[in-house]
Formats: C-alpha cells, structure tokens, sequence
C-alpha cells in the first residue's frame, strides 16, 4: 500500500492512515475508519479525499464512493462547525424528541440538513443514538447531549458559540 | 455521561464495576481483571467451552443463541486464520446498554474477547463500535492500549506462549451493519450488505476465515463466567436462560435506566418497580420489550418473565433487551410509523421485499396518518408485511414486518380512527427528511 | 463431483453435488424464475424471485443459492410460492413505470413475463411512482432510474465478467441506485457518465429496460424484426451475433445486433463491435451503383451489364497480350471461405497467376508449417474457456480479440486457470495473470529463444531475469497447457515458440489475427506461394492435378505495387480491400495499372480504381468464414441493399465475361435456377429449414453458379483439413478444423514477413470502421475523456 507524497491530509493524519493501512489482514478494511476521521479533518468526504483514499488503498474511486454512499454518517457536502443531531427515534419520541427538533430548528432557523449561514451549526434529524434511556437525547459532533429540554438546548448552544463546547474527534 | 441507576432486585454480575472507574485498567486490576483470563490460559480451550455452555449464557446481540454452542462450532484446524469478532454496533432503538458498557467496564470486553480467542484458537480479536460511539471507542482504545503495555496483549500473553492481538473498529452510521454478516463486510472495509448463509460465519467468516462473532455485552459476561463458575451463573435465570442480562428501560417510566436483572425477572415488575412506573401516574398503553423490532405487548400482556422462552411464548421476543414503555397518550399509529421509517431508513437495499416493502408501509402509514388513508390501506399495510415476513435475505425484513403486524394486529382500532377522520395529526416526517437523505 | 438424485415437482432428477438447485433444474427442464441470478456470476440471492419449497425447511429458500443433495425433495410451483413471487413483482411495480408500449425491453423483458405470469399487474398504492429522467451515460449505454429493479447483474457483469468495474451500487435502501464510474458532479457537462470499454454486456444482462442500447433505443419493436444469426466481421474471434433486420424500401435495414440467445461460439459475451458496429451497411456514404473511369478522368455510374463487360473484356485482353503474370489479384479478410477460394481458383485458373495475396494479419503459413506432422495441436476459441494453464505471448485480447480475453478472465474466475502474460506492454489481461513477464520492445524473438532454452537470449527477452527464469519454469511445469500467440511472432521465431510448446505434454496453440476471415483467407490460399490448405505452390497436391494451376510462386503485395511502380503490372484486381491506405502506396505507382476494386466505400484504393463495382459486405450474403483458432461457422444474410452484389457473383459475373467455362469454376449442376432460401436472407426462415432437412439427407441442390454453396464441396474436397460437417455447419454449430501443412517442411525463416497487424482497438476496425457512425462516436467520446484527464491533470 502506498504512502501518499503529495497528501491533502494534515501530517497527523497522513501518519495515522500510513499505519491503519498496515494493521489488518486486508489494508481494503480501513476504508471506512478513512473516511470517518477524513471527514472530521475536512468536515466532508472531498473529491480529493476520495481519491486520495482509493490511492491509499489500491481502489478506484468508484469503489470508495460506493461505500461512502452506504453510511449516513458519512457526508460530501461541508456541514457546519458543529453538527447537531437530534435523535427521534422512539425511545426520544416518547419522551419529547421531536420538541427538541422543532426548538433546534426554530433557534437555529434551519431545517433538516441544512446550516447556519454563518456556518457554525447544521442539523440533522437522526435515527436512534444509543442513549434511549437518557432520552431524549442529540449528539453535537460526537458528544452526547442527554436528558433534554428546550432550556437545556439553549445553553448548549451558547456554550458551543462561545467556543466552550467538546470537540471530540 | 449517561446517568447510573440502581434498584434493590437487581443481580449485579457485569455491572459489578460499573460507576467504580475500572475503564482503569489498575482499577480493573484491583477489581479482579484479568484474572479470568489467567485461569483460561491454564484450564485450556475445552474447559472454556464447557464453561460456557454451563452457564447457559445466550447471545445478548437479540437472537439469544447459545454462546458456547456457537464457540464450539469452530473448527478446531482451519487453513485460515480465526477471529473474534465483538459486535459493538448497538443500534436497535430503545437499546443503550453496551453503551453503559463500554463506558464503565471496557476491559472486561477486551477481556471476554481473549478467553474467546483462546477458546476456538484465534490470535486476533476485533471490537466494532458504532460511528456514533466515538467517545467510547476513545475509552476502548485507551483500555486495550493499556493492556498492551500490561503486557496482556500482544505477544506471548501471560506467559503462555500465545500471541493474541485486538484491533479497534469504527461503523460510519448504518444499523443493518449490526447483522453478523454485514459487520464483517464493513470490517472488510464493504458496503454493509450481509452475506449469503450458509456457509455461517463460524466457518466462513471475516476474510474468509472461521469466526465468532458475539455481541459486547455476551462477551464481556466471559470472564465473570469463567470466574463464578458455569452453574453458578446459570442458577441465577431461569431454564436454559443463565444469568443475568442488560435491561434498558426506557420511554414513559419514572426511573429510565438500565439495568441488570436475572433472566426471566417479571416484565411488569421492571416497568412498575425497578424503572418506578409510568410517568407522570399515566395509564400503560404498551411495550415493547426488547427493541423496536419486537411485538407489541398491551398493558395487559406483562405478565411475562424476562428471558428467551417465555417472550416468545407470548408472542414477542427478548430481542435486545430494550424495553420502552408507552403510556395512554402515545398513538400507536404515529409510533409505528416511527418505528417504520427507521426500518425504510436502514434497510440496505439489496433484497426486494425489504427495499421496497419498507418504502411501501412507510409511505402508506405516513399517509394514514396525515388524514389521507383509506379503508384497504390496513389491509394493505398487513399484506405487506406478511409478505416480507420470512421472505428476506437477512432478518431485518423481519425486523420491519413483525412490528408492523402487530400494531395493526393489536391496534386495529386505531388505525381506523384515522381513516374515519375522528383522529388526524399533523405530519409527523415527511418524506423527504428520511428518503434520499443522501 | 459424485451425482445425487433428487426430486422436483415429483421428478426425479439427478445432478452432480454441489450444483445450484436452480441450474439442475433448468438441465431437467423446470425453468425456476430469476433476476438477480445470472450463471457464472457471483451469487446475490437479492431478488428472492427464485423462491422454492424444501421439505424440511421451514422457510422457502432461494433456488440460486442451494446446492443440491441427495433425497431432497423441492416444489417449485406451489399457491404459496406463487403468492411469494407475486408479492415480489408487486413490489417491485409499485416504483416502475408501466411504459412498456415504448420500452426497448418490452415484449423481451423478463419483469413483463413475470408479471404476466404471476398476474401480479394490480398495484394498490396511491402514492406517485418515483420518476428520474433517463440518463445518456455514453453513446452507446443509456440509464432509465425508474426502471431499474437493481438486481446488480450489470454490476457485476462489468466487475466480475469485464474487468472493468465501471458501475457501482450507491445509497443505500429505496436510494440504492446504480452509478457510474464518472459522476455528474466531476463531469464538465454536469452528467454522469461511464468510463469503460463500451461493451454492452450491461445491456445484455439488463432483464428490463433500465439500461438500452444508443444503436437501437426507441427504433423499433422486438416483433417487427427478423433476427438473423451471424457472424461478426470486425476480429478474428468470429462472435455470433443476431441481427435484428427490418425491410425497408431498397432493401433490409440492420437495426440491432446482440447476442440474442447466447448460442454461439461466444457464450454469453459479445463485444461494441459486435453489438454495434454493424451500422456501416446503413452508411449513407455506400456505393450502390457500379462505376467506371471515363476519359476525363471521372468515375461515373454505369449499369452492371456496362461495367461486367468492360472488367471482362479487359481484363481477358491484357492476360491474352501481356499474359496473366502481368495480372495481380488481392483478396480481403473480410469476405467467406468460398469467395476466397474462388478468388484463388479465379486468380489461378482463369487469369493464369499466382500474383495472389491479401493483407496478412498474422503468420499464418508458418504457423501450419510448424504444425506439420502433429495433430489434435491446434486449439479452438472453445479451449480458452476450458484450458487449466495458458500461455498468452504478445498480442492484447482485450482490445484485439475481446472474446478471447473474456472467456480468459471466465477461466480464471470459475476455472481457476493459470494464465500466464509476456508482453512488452502491460496489457490489462496481467489482472488476470498468475505471472506477467514484460518482455523488451521487440523482445519476442528473443523470448521464444529463452523458452526454447537459449538462456543467453534473456538479457534481449526481458530486464527482469529473475522474473524471467520463475517464468520459464513455471510455464515448463504445466501440462495441457494452451499457447495463445500474437501475431509480434512470425517466421523462425514462431517456429521456436512452437517447438518448445510442443515440448509441453497436450500442449496446444492459436495464432491470433485481426479479422473475421484473415485465417480463412490464408486457409484458403491467397497466397502467392501457397494453395489452399498450405499446399506450397509446385508440389503435387489434389488441387493441382484437378486444375492447372501456374508452377511458379507469385508476387507477393508488396512484390506488386513495387512490379506496378516499375510499369509491368498489366492489371490489379482487389477484393474487399484497402492496399493503397494500408501499405501507404503512391498513387502515380498505379497509374499504368488497370485497377478493378470491389468494395462497399470509395476508399483510397477504390477512388483510384478504373472500375468499382459495389459489394454486399459480410452481413448480407451466406457462406461460411473460419476464425483465428480454425473454427468454422456459417454466415447468413441478414441485410440487404439495391444495387450491390456479393463477391461470389461479381467474381463469377467477370470470369463468365472473360470467357471462362462456368462449369468449371463453380460446380453448379445442371444449371437450373432454385433458389433454396440461402440468398434470401432474413426472409429464409421456412426455406433455411428446408435447406437443412436436405443437407442431412445429402440432398442439398446446388442449382446456381451464384450460390456460395455450389463450391463448398469443393473446398472440402480439395483444401487439406476442411472436411467441414455439413450438418453442423448449416444448424449454426461451429466446428474446429486444423489444416496444417505437409510434410516434408518448406523452410521457414527464407520468406519474407508479411505480416501488419491492424492494430485495431475496441474503438476501430481498419477502413470500415471509419464507416461505422457508432465507432466514431465512441471515438469521440473516448478522445474527449481523455482531453479531460490531461487538462485535470495541468
Ligand atoms: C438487522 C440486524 C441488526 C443487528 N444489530 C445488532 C447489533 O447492533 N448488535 C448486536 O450485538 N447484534 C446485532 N444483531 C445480531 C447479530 O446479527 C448477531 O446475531 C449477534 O451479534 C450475535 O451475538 P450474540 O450471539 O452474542 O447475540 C443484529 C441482527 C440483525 C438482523
Ligand atoms: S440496471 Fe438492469 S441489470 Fe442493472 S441493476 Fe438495474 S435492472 Fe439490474
Ligand atoms: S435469483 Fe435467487 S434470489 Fe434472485
């Protein structure tokens, strides 16, 4: 597998995907690791990523984008700085999911897949996040936000403007 | 970080570390880790086996299959590598528990993970988390890199002259790649599509290789097994139902939770004592007991006791042990289109009656319950569902109809009232939200 | 495998183990429906169309993934898989449009069938249909969203059976859709596309009209044409293709070509040439009236009575004054066995030369000569599909002989087949590839040396000595093992490939060429120093004692032009053929040459022709053509055009003029006129019938000196190794035959090569293809990604 010289990727990165490429059985199974932490580099699968990820991997780019299309995680157009995702599955429903995303649309002014103009929040209607029982609950990039109400979101909100949110990657 | 919950009844076995910081790994130590492991290494494959078909352990991934039986099915001399595969995938709505696990107790999974490599012989393990589940991988991958510089892992583990390594996985955000089969596709780096069965995976499996596959929280009850003894395990659930298992509940209670009850604990008793009842004093309106892809109970059909047999005796099943409970006030219509659309959502497309059945119900209630049903809309929506059931590549087409057919079975009424005009409600999602969201 | 016995629907059914239940039983008969399945393919079980009941299983289980076993006992037709189908196809309705009155597929779509026979037409859903505008993914490949059922065999077609990997599956869920390998955003017209070797097979393997075909799309019913069975006139496989043929005013137009029922040589595969490229018989630019040179210099239309008899007493005039070696005749690779050999009989009997030749693709003479003394040593086309080990020196099937190359990836993939690669170029068969060696630019010689045991040669054969060494053994190891030539190997150094091949046990070999019939035309003797059968001019044989034939070897092509260019060449009688573009020849060299071409186009050699007289091409006229490998096959007339006629009469029509004994020339009976059918074309049906029963029955009436027919008893009576079954011949069977030469040797290695390969690729087919709109346009497209490609990469 190659080493890419001219890469699109932050030192970091490239040094990450150097080695992933050459922990498993079949280089082919980092594809999706890839394209996740490429995303969070970039924000968004480029054209560049993928091209760079098919090379990385001996695939063509077909193949990549065949895959990428298969994850709703996985996104080729930028989303904002941070990426709300309200859960409404039932667990949430039940228990005022939708409220949330109506209150998140409102503050925010935008829909489902859409961004803020200033490009600080984009919103993401979500299937089951896995905290059914801290419902309802959302996630704002990886962190997990539970228990909430429509104060609660505001707070949050403020807290990611003001820089002060968790930014796990 | 998710709230910890705790009730009198319940019987702590894997949730013995939880809240006590043993994502440590001298935490862990000090709390008896990898001790199991040791007395693996020394006891040898047979008697892990025998062990674990002891304790009448059954998969906690929904199907509830026997976990020895599935780890003696490997063959013993394989040309190509074996590998353990855990499932972490966790996407079965009304299902947090290998969440809670993986937070609290980490190594316990890496742990279960090598008495299972040493158990059919493998020498690499992997642990798939969900995309959603970064924070945890975070903490997992902590956890094994811990243990490697422990010495547990890697070469020549505790001295016994066995390599054995684990790799750390990550989905990107699709439920069907929870099924066994589409996992291994995507750990092959695939769309998550399953696989043609047979060959099962424990003979053909990841790369072409023999492979168990279990579920986290199977895996991570491993080392207490070893640890307690097989019939010692067994004795605390019912007939071949062992021990203990992960119970989320969730929806309309007052103490949402999860929490560790004895297999075969009475349903009602979980909902009305350990999970406090129904919020707010409402009524009980139903429950779904193990995940969005079981059966409906009604509030009169909880006198059932938690385990494997018994939910499908009364015509539901264990599932994922996701409880979530409706009060009065929920519409059942609303809520099985909910239930519908995350089925349409995540159905991987290959097989036809799933792709288009899913598409068909979903469009079909979201009409219903926009005012714009007609009489042979229940019919319809009943016919297709009956139509999927069994006729699928994979389970999910069961996953999708089986819930479907209860609501409208159960809840006929309803649906009616929606057609007749006495019950309308606004859109609840429109097609387009969920629908070509790419 | 051992077999098992089984039952089906009560029958009793015995099959190899391990065979799928839905292949075993469509052997017996009972024909299981199916989407998703395609044989050869990997399996998808996505369609759940091939439903069936076991006993003792509790669900229905698909046909197409279940191995048979022993005792099994199967439904396949009961009310609840009935029901199952049936909910499938409602399905699958609820989403597809319901245009089948202006469906390509309709009336040959297997969704249409299905339905109509599961009666599964009610829909009950009130929600719209998705609708997606139709997509132009090449010139030759369309996209219909709506209509796809995704059932992926194109995708895997394209993968798993090109090599290609062209269409992908994206979305998932009711968003799956089939994609190709440009997308619209990365398109500079905002479109998607497909980058690929526009084979077609997509198309073919499409069971609806998802995907169609730019030659054909919304030309005309299924049931309106004639399909007529042929072969394919642009490579040297000799792929059966169907044309689909529809009357018109002047004639029968060609409107499609496929691979309709997949019984030919080819199997399932046929190629764009074969599938589209037979538009060049629509060609507005064809000449349909005979031509002849006036003083003034003009070619003008004349009647064919005018021009017959000017070829004819012209030519008889310059034999009589200047003698027939001052008379030079070139045959083409494009016309059937039996105008070959009537061009050679024509050249050496009735003009009294052996100044015969034709543009020689590959070494054919050396390659029977090498041959000489063994038999059961040449392969057939069907060998690469069946072969345990081949060895592929030069050449490149991919782009020459794409049948070749796809039943060598079919033998890899479900065969597991050794192959084994020396090329100087890394052509794309190396996927394939066990071992690829990459020889030197002009290596060859030196490699067949190598192989023959002339370690020192290495050094010249390849760069990698290592790569080389590991090469040589591991071919020297196999057995059985099939040696596919280019046609970079000639001469001396064919020879020495041939000889160590030889060396292999059950080793056998096939020189490939470019052309439908450029091994029938050296089969058949245009060759100035051979007769037909590789029968070295001068040495007793059959042919020569039944006729006189001149004892002299003649020129040879470029023997001539050059003998033309110094004034001695009296007359040039050319064939199917394009001399003056190919071998690059200066027109004032002719200008003393009387020159009589038959072709379909004005080409460069015809423009300077004193006479031109307009011919029918492959695909509308009968006789039989013999590919690379020597498999014989029968062409049939498909198209037809006013105004122009096949080589066989026109030859027959000038010797006729010239005085010759007709008699003698073409063994035609008593003379009377019947036509049984053959000259009939896409009309013959009942005829053809007739004509077969008689053939069996040693009937068969050869009544007219223009029946194609009349001399192929002749050939098979006369020409060493044809000794053609007539039966398997006329049902459209193919059959091998291996002519090679006498012993005792002629010596190899003091002829001069000959050979020039066309070099043609998917996208080209020597002077015609320039004729073939659709082979210009893929051309096209081809150019302008490529333009692409280098301004993305500035
Ligand atoms: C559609 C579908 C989704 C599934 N999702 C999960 C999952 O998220 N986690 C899991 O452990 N098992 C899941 N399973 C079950 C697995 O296929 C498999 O049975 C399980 O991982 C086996 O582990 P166990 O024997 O420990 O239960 C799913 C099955 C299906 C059909
Ligand atoms: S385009 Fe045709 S062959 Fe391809 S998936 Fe759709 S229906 Fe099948
Ligand atoms: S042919 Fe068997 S499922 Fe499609």
């Amino acid at each position: 597998m190659s080493t890419v010289a001219n890469t699109i990727f932050s030192p970091e990165l490239a040094a990450r995907f150097d080695h992933l490429v050459t922990i498993y059985p079949l280089s082919r199974s980092a594809l999706v690791p890839m394209l996740l932490y490429a995303q969070d580099e970039i924000g968004y699968v480029s054209d560049a990523a993928v091209a760079e990820i098919a090379q990385r991997l001996d695939l063509v780019e077909l193949e990549v984008r065949n895959v990428l299309s298969y994850y709703s995680m996985l996104r080729t157009k930028p989303a904002g700085k941070y990426n709300v995702q309200v859960c409404t599955n039932i667990s949430c429903m039940l228990r005022g999911g939708y409220k949330i995303l109506d209150h998140c649309k409102e503050t925010l002014g935008i829909g489902h897949k859409q961004t803020t103009p200033d490009g600080v929040f984009s919103l993401e209607e979500v299937e089951c996040i896995g905290a059914c029982c801290w419902a309802p609950a959302m996630q704002i990039n990886y962190d997990f936000h539970e228990d909430l109400t429509p104060e609660k979101v505001d707070v949050l909100f403020q807290m990611y403007r003001d820089g002060q949110g968790k930014d796990v990657k | 970080m998710p709230t910890l919950v705790s009730h009198p009844d319940e019987v702590k076995v894997i949730s013995r570390r939880f809240g006590q910081g043993a994502a440590d790994i001298e935490k862990y130590l000090e709390l008896d880790g990898y001790k199991a492991v040791q007395r693996a290494i020394a006891e040898g494959p047979e008697w892990i086996i025998n062990t674990m078909k002891a304790s009448g352990l059954r998969g906690r991934g929904g199907a509830g299959f026997p976990t020895g039986m599935k780890w003696s099915f490997v063959p013993k001399v394989s040309e190509k590598p074996k590998y353990v595969l855990v499932n972490g995938d966790e996407s079965e709505p009304g299902t947090c528990k290998d969440h809670v696990l993986f937070l609290h107790d980490p190594h316990s999974i890496i742990e279960g993970t090598m008495i299972a490599g040493l158990a059919i012989g493998s020498r690499l393990g992997f642990i798939y988390l969900r995309g959603e589940y970064r924070y945890l991988l975070k903490i997992v991958e902590k956890a094994v890199a811990d243990a490697y510089a422990k010495g547990f892992l890697g070469k020549n583990i505790f001295g016994s002259g066995i390599d054995f390594d684990i790799i750390t996985q990550t989905g990107a955000g699709a439920y069907e790649v929870g099924e066994e089969s589409a996992l291994m596709e995507s750990l092959e780096g695939k769309r998550g599509v399953p696989r043609i069965k047979p060959p099962f995976p424990a003979v053909v499996g990841l790369y072409g290789g023999p492979t168990v596959i279990n579920n986290a929280e199977t895996i991570a009850n491993a080392p207490h097994i070893l640890l307690m003894g097989g019939e010692a395990y067994a004795k605390l659930g019912t007939e071949r139902n062992g021990g203990t298992r992960l119970f989320g509940i969730s929806g309309h209670v007052e103490r949402p939770g999860v929490y560790e009850l004895p297999m075969g604990y009475s349903l009602r008793k979980a909902i009305y004592e350990v999970a406090g009842g129904i919020k707010d004093g409402k009524k009980l309106k139903a429950v779904v007991p193990g995940g969005s892809s079981c059966p409906v109970l009604t509030a009169d059909e909880i006198d059932v006791g938690l385990d494997f047999d018994q939910m499908g005796k009364a015509g539901t099943m264990l599932g994922s042990g996701g409880i979530v409970v409706l009060d009065e006030t929920v519409s059942i219509v609303e809520f099985a289109l909910r239930v519908i659309s995350f089925y349409q959502h995540e159905s991987c497309g290959w097989c036809i009656p799933c792709r288009e059945g899913t598409d068909w119900i979903k469009k079909t209630l979201t009409r219903v319950h926009a005012g714009g049903g007609s009489k042979k809309d229940i019919d319809n929506v009943q016919y297709l569902a009956e139509n999927m059931m069994g006729r699928t590549f994979c389970p999910l087409g069961d996953a999708a109809a089986m819930p479907t057919l209860g609501f409208v079975k159960k809840f006929r009424k309803e649906f009616e009232e929606y057609i007749d005009g006495k019950r309308v409600d606004t859109p609840l999602i429109t097609i387009d939200q969920l629908v070509g969201a790419h | 495998m051992a077999d098992v016995t089984f039952t089906v629907d009560g029958k009793q059914i015995t099959a190899p183990a391990g065979t799928l239940l839905i292949e075993a039983c469509k052997t017996a008969g009972i024909e299981i429906p199916a989407f998703c399945y395609y044989p050869g393919l990997s399996l998808q079980a996505a369609c759940r169309m091939c439903v069936v009941r076991i006993e003792k299983m509790p669900k229905l289980q698909t046909a197409c993934t279940t191995p048979v076993a022993e005792g099994m006992i199967v439904y396949t037709e009961t009310p609840d898989i009935a029901q199952a189908r049936k909910a499938t196809l409602q399905l699958l309705l609820g989403n597809h449009p319901l245009d089948c009155p202006v469906c390509d597929a309709g009336g040959e779509c297997e969704l249409q069938d299905m339905t109509f026979k599961y009666g599964a037409a009610d829909s009950f859903y009130a929600e719209p249909k998705n609708h997606r505008e139709e997509q132009k993914w090449s010139p030759v490949v369309y996209f219909d969203r709506p209509r796809c059922i995704l059932c992926y065999r194109c995708v895997r077609m394209c993968g798993e059976g090109m090599d290609v990997f062209a269409l992908g599956i994206q979305n998932r869920g009711s968003s799956s859709v089939i994609a190709p390998n440009v997308p619209a955003h990365m398109s500079p017209d905002d479109l998607a596309h497909v980058d690929c070797e526009q084979c077609g097979m997509c198309i073919d393997a499409c069971p609806v009209g998802a995907l169609t075909s730019g030659t054909y799309r919304y030309k005309t019913r299924p049931w309106e044409m004639n399909h007529v069975a042929t072969i394919c006139t642009h490579c040297g496989d000799g792929c059966k293709t169907t044309l689909g043929v529809r009357s018109t005013s002047d004639g029968s137009e060609i409107v499609r070509g496929d691979n309709r029922d997949k019984s030919g040589i080819n199997g399932d595969f046929l190629c764009n040439k074969g599938r589209y490229a037979f538009d060049f018989a629509n060609h507005e630019d064809r000449i349909t009236q005979p031509l002849v040179r006036q003083p003034n210099g003009e070619l003008k239309p004349v009647s064919w009575e005018v021009a017959l008899d000017h070829v004819g007493s012209k030519l008889r005039a310059l034999r009589d004054t200047r003698g027939g070696k001052s008379i030079g005749v070139i045959g083409s690779n494009r016309i059937t066995n039996e105008e070959a050999y009537l061009l050679q009989k024509f050249a050496r009997t009735v003009l009294g030369t052996n100044n015969i030749d034709h543009h020689r693709t590959a070494d054919y003479v050396s390659f029977a000569q090498s041959l000489a003394g063994h038999t059961g040593r040449t392969a057939s086309l069907n060998d690469t599909l069946k072969a345990p080990a081949i060895l592929l020196v030069g050449g490149d099937p991919t782009n020459q002989s794409p049948a070749t190359a796809w039943n060598l990836r079919t033998d890899v993939r479900l065969n597991r087949a050794r192959l084994y690669v020396a090329n100087s170029e890394e052509i794309k068969l190396r996927r394939q590839a066990k071992a690829f060696v990459q020889l030197a630019p002009f290596g060859y010689n030196a490699f067949a040396a190598y192989l023959a045991g002339d370690n020192a040669a290495a050094a010249s054969a390849a760069s990698d000595s290592n790569a080389l060494s590991a090469f040589r053994d591991a071919v020297k190891a196999e057995e059985n093992l099939l040696i596919l030539i280019g046609s970079e190997l000639r001469g001396a150094e064919l020879k020495k490939l041939i000889d160590f091949g030889l060396t292999i046990p059950g080793a056998k070999f096939a020189l490939l060429s470019d052309y439908v019939n450029s091994r029938g035309a050296a089969d058949m003797g245009l060759l100035p120093d051979m007769l037909p059968g590789y029968m070295p001019v001068g040495s007793p044989s059959d042919l020569a004692t039944e006729y006189a034939v001149p004892n002299e070897p003649g020129l040879d092509m470029l023997e001539m032009f050059d003998s033309a260019g110094r004034g001695n060449l009296s007359a040039l009688y050319i064939v199917g053929s394009n001399p003056v573009a190919r071998y690059g020849i200066d027109p004032a060299s002719l200008k003393d040459t009387f020159i009589v071409v038959q072709d379909m186009f004005l080409t460069e050699t015809a423009a300077l022709a004193d006479v031109v007289l307009p011919a029918a091409n492959l695909y509308e006229k009968s006789g039989s053509v013999t590919n690379s490998y020597g498999d014989l096959q029968q062409v049939n007339k498909a198209g037809d055009r006013a105004g122009v006629r096949s080589d066989f009469e026109m030859i027959v029509r000038i010797a006729d003029k010239i005085g010759a004994d007709m008699r003698k020339l073409v063994p035609f009976g008593k003379g009377l006129r019947a036509d049984m059918g053959q000259s009939r074309g896409a009309q013959s049906g009942e005829a053809d019938r007739h004509a077969v029963w008689l053939t069996a029955n040693n009937l068969e009436p050869r009544l007219s000196p223009f029946d194609a027919f009349a001399i192929l008893d002749e050939i098979q009576r006369l020409v060493p190794g044809y000794n053609i079954l007539r039966l398997q011949l006329l049902s459209g069977n193919d059959q091998h035959l291996s002519p090679v030469a006498p012993t005792p040797l002629v010596q190899i290695g003091t002829r001069r090569d000959q050979v020039l390969p066309a070099n043609d690729s998917l996208f080209t087919s020597g002077t015609l293809g320039r004729f073939s709109t659709m082979l210009g346009d893929l051309q096209q497209n081809e150019a302008q990604r490529l333009i692409q490609i280098q301004t993305a990469a500035d």
